[in-house]
Formats: C-alpha cells, structure tokens, sequence
C-alpha cells in the first residue's frame, strides 16, 4: 500500500523536521551563555539528516528521512572582555557562544516550512485514501 | 462484451500507478533538506505505454488475455529529475515544481477515482437490470 508508505515518509520528514526546530530552539536559548575557556562555553548543534529506502525489495524509490545524528559545530568561540564576570578567566575575558542568530533564524524559519509542506502532503494523502474507500459507494 | 470481461478496464492500472508515484513525490518533498538526496520521478505516459503493449495479443475468442502487472512493479521505471538549479549540498529537489507535481498528481488520482466510481456504478445498474 504505497499511501500508506507516502504516510509514512511524511511523518519522517516531520520528526526530522522537529529534531531541527529543537536544534535551533536550544541554540537560541543558549546564545547568551559564557565560559571561562572556550571548552566551556556553549557550541551550536546541528542535526544531519540521511535518506533511508523504505521496503530495500525491487521498489528502489521509496525515501524517508532520518536524523543521523548531531554535529557540534566548531566555529571558534568569540572572547569579549569583561572582568567583572564571575566566569571571567585569570586576564579578564569570557568566551562567548558560537551560535549566530540570523544563521538559527533562517534554520527555523526553513524548518516550519517543511514541517507545514509535509503537513499538507499528508491531508492530501488521506484525502486520497478516503476517495479510494468510498469507490461504489 | 468487454465491459463484463474487464469491467474497470485501464482504470485500475492508472489508481495503482497514482498511488505509486503519490509515494515518490512525498519521498522528494520529504528529503527536501538532505544533502545529496535526488529527486526521483515515474514516467507516468511510457509505463502506462508499457502496460499497454506488453499485454499478450488473444487469437481466439475463448483465450484469456494476460494483464501485464509487472510493468507496474517500478523497476527501470524510476529516474532522476533534472534540477533548473542544483544546490550546492547535491540536493535536486525543488519544494515548489514537487508540490506542483504532486497536487497535479492527485487531482489526476481524484478523477481516475471518478472515473472507476462510475464504472463500478455502471456494472451494478446493469446487473440490476432496474
């Protein structure tokens, strides 16, 4: 039943779609925070995503998607100067977030886009499946 | 006569082919943002040639034609879509041509429906005989 498969793929996509919106929410929420080295301080997080064939037999086309894992990104970490931080080192500097915020914005706005196209290409598969049921009636 | 011999005709190939590529073109929406995936396609017209032409010829009235199912399972009917602009992660999905295709697809799967709706509805009137 390929509808079902095309159900299937849809809600993939969706659920790769929302590890990215998480992703990105994490990024934002920690842009702020410091550390004393650059070890501490906190780095982006990206998902990467990896197309898996649904049924491996002759039908070759079927793709759904896959969260293959997080990659930490290693942008170097920026060093502001401000001695009265807590976190500040032994000369005075703290080592900001590598996150960059018109770079999480895009990614989030790119991510619901997805989500939404997914969304409607499953109302439309079901829309389908339900013309199929009420055949002769 | 051949409304009782094959009474849906060549409707029912065309709904299996639909919901066929309806799974395609989802898995290219869906892979939109990975890298390296590329955008697939059936060539709905030459399968349904293939289907066509593949059938066995019947010489004698009482001979039982050989529907050719096996065009239908995908194989060597698959092939990749040329992209206007590739991207540079290797990704060959366009969002806005696959959700072209794809509501084109089953807006073409409704009316095959209709069309097998009426068919159906065709065969029961006269077996009613009403």
């Amino acid at each position: 039943m390929s509808m079902l498969t095309a159900l299937k793929i849809s809600s993939s996509a969706m659920n790769a779609q929302m590890v990215r919106m998480n992703t990105t929410a994490s990024n934002l929420a920690n842009m702020d925070v410091v550390g004393s080295t650059a070890d501490e301080a906190y780095k982006a997080k990206k998902p990467i995503f990896k197309t898996v064939m649904e049924n491996n037999s002759s039908k070759n086309f079927e793709a759904s998607v896959q969260v293959n894992g997080i990659f930490v990104s290693d942008r170097a970490n920026n060093k502001r100067y401000d001695p009265q931080n807590p976190a500040a080192s032994e000369d005075g500097y703290v080592f900001m977030s590598n996150v960059n915020s018109i770079e999480e914005m895009v990614d989030m706005t790119n991510a619901s886009r997805s989500y939404q196209t997914n969304v409607e290409v499953m109302n439309a598969t079901k829309k389908m499946m339900m013309s199929t049921l009420q055949l002769g009636k | 006569m051949s409304i009782l011999q094959n009474p849906l005709g060549i409707h029912g190939t065309a709904l299996k082919l639909r919901e066929q590529r309806t799974a395609v073109l989802a898995s290219n929406i869906a892979n939109v943002d990975t890298p390296n995936y590329k955008a697939r396609d059936l060539d709905f017209s030459s399968i349904m040639a293939a289907t066509k032409s593949n059938n066995m010829s019947t010489s004698h009235s009482r001979h039982i034609g050989v529907s050719n199912y096996q065009a239908l399972q995908g194989e060597g009917m698959i092939k990749y879509r040329m992209p206007n602009s590739a991207a540079l992660d290797g990704n060959t999905v366009e969002v806005n041509t696959e959700n072209n295709l794809f509501t084109e697809n089953s807006l073409r799967y409704q009316a095959t429906s209709t069309f097998l709706n009426s068919k159906i509805k065709g065969v029961m009137s006269a077996l009613r005989g009403e």
